[in-house]
């Protein structure tokens, strides 16, 4: 991976597989693979991959994502996770036991709520689920969002860039994958973070960013 | 306006046109990508005195919903130029004109992306013409057709285009405001450079066969350089993250 030079490739320019097979972000035509997105080309597995460098949020199944919920319905609620498509949450994919009709008392429209992708399918609609570990309403706190394709560096090597955050800033973080963060914790700490994080936004491609990162949070 | 009677001298006897260009030059060009915060994707060209700014929004839920179609997106391009991007106010508001631009614009972007990647969804383009100074169309589309790439939205081929026209019996590339008002011809053309498509392609005024051919390899000839323009507009902006570190 690291000996991989990352070159930049634009809509329609031709795809060098190298004996590998076309992965996500290539159409093929006439036997010719050409980039369909703005990206990184990246060699994986076998595969070639044309990672975004920018676009909304592509819900996968199994994805954590934060959401708003923007409606209610009797039996669900509709939430917005920063895709394309709104998502459903179904009573019934819920810790709670819910009557039809009591949608509302357990959460309402604004609300923030970290739930699991449960499925997608072959036309993009979208279900959330609630039922596992840790996924819950988020209350009080403080959300931003960022471009999706930046969450694995805000993540940092196996979680090592948010936990440094969350350790030097007494804070509780949550980040889905869809870019939106929750932060909770003191008024001055979320401050912190939230600039800690646009830091990372900005220079997301620099080298040694953690260290930039941890004298940032030493200064303020 | 074309053919307007008048007695300026659009080429002098050394074959240059009022702004010093021969026949087969462009206007220069600016244009940058990502401009807008708000924005999905954006770009603003500059293309001799025409300022256009294009955004991109989506895709996203489609309002209103009865337009939505069950399997593929729905790219709507909205031409608007600016009360004061003329000589005489332009009162502000869709008109005939612009109504009709929309159209060809949202035809030719539908060509080149992957609408069947988004079905329900709308893409929104919006252009914003700040100043004209004829070829607005070609400029918007272009800029569109960065600010969609900027958007990360999948596409086949980028769109670049030029327009050609006729001005003393001379097909000449690239008109600007004097020579679209009192030339003879003035014909848009935007291709899909890498299969050399034509998305759009328009006619107004008087030209025969043979010019429209000329005419025709003129502007493919320079929509192949506006083409590396916007890829270099495109690369300016992502380019220091090349080496970067996209590692999960």
């Amino acid at each position: 991976m690291e000996n991989n030079i990352r070159e930049i490739v634009l809509p329609g320019e031709i795809i060098d597989l190298q004996g590998n097979k076309p992965g996500t972000g290539i159409y093929i035509e006439n036997g010719i693979a050409f980039s369909e997105i703005l990206g990184v080309k990246t060699i994986r597995a076998g595969y070639v991959n044309i990672i975004p460098l920018s676009g909304r949020y592509h819900p996968q199944k199994g994805d954590k994502v934060i959401g708003k919920v923007v409606d209610i319905m009797p039996s669900n609620w509709v939430l917005d996770i920063n895709a394309p498509y709104l998502a459903p949450l179904h009573a019934n994919e819920t810790p709670w036991k819910i009557e039809f009709g009591d949608t509302g008392k357990y959460l309402n429209i604004g609300d923030t709520v970290l739930a699991k992708i449960m499925s997608v399918n072959e036309v993009k609609q979208v279900w959330l689920t609630m039922k596992e570990q840790g996924l819950r309403k988020l209350e009080g706190g403080h959300v931003i969002s960022v471009s999706p394709t930046k969450v694995p560096r805000i993540i940092g090597k196996e979680g090592s860039m948010i936990k440094m955050l969350k350790d030097m800033t007494n804070t509780k973080i949550y980040i889905g994958q869809n870019g939106v963060i929750w932060i909770d914790g003191e008024t001055d700490n979320i401050l912190k973070v939230v600039g800690a994080i646009r830091m990372i936004e900005r220079e997301a491609h620099t080298i040694g960013l953690t260290d930039r990162i941890k004298e940032y949070l030493n200064k303020s | 306006m074309s053919g307007m009677k008048n007695d300026i001298k659009l080429i002098d006897e050394s074959g240059r046109r009022i702004d010093g260009r021969l026949y087969n030059e462009m206007r220069p060009i600016k244009i940058e990508a990502g401009v807008l915060e708000r924005a999905d994707g954006s770009a603003y060209i500059e293309w001799g005195n025409n300022k256009i700014i294009a955004a991109v929004f989506g895709p996203r839920e489609t309002y209103p919903k009865h337009i939505q179609d069950p399997s593929r997106a729905v790219l709507r391009a909205r031409y608007n130029m600016a009360a004061f991007s003329v000589d005489e106010r332009k009162k502000p508001g869709p008109d005939r004109r612009s109504v009709e631009l929309s159209l060809v614009i949202s035809n030719a972007l539908s060509s080149v992306v992957f609408l069947e990647q988004y079905p329900r969804t709308s893409i929104d383009v919006f252009i914003e013409v700040l100043q004209a100074d004829a070829g607005t169309r070609i400029a918007g589309l272009t800029a569109a057709s960065v600010a969609l790439a900027d958007a990360g939205i999948p596409m086949k081929d980028l769109i670049a285009g030029c327009a050609v026209g006729k001005i003393e019996n001379r097909i000449v590339l690239d008109l600007n405001k004097e020579e679209d008002n009192y030339g003879q011809a003035d014909m848009p053309v935007a291709i899909i450079p890498r299969t050399q498509e034509i998305v759009l392609f328009q006619m107004d005024g008087d030209m025969d066969d043979s010019e429209i051919k000329e005419g025709l390899k003129l502007a493919i000839d320079a929509a192949m350089k506006i083409y590396e323009l916007e890829k270099q507009a495109l690369r300016n902006k992502y380019v220091k993250l090349a080496g970067g570190d996209f590692d999960e």
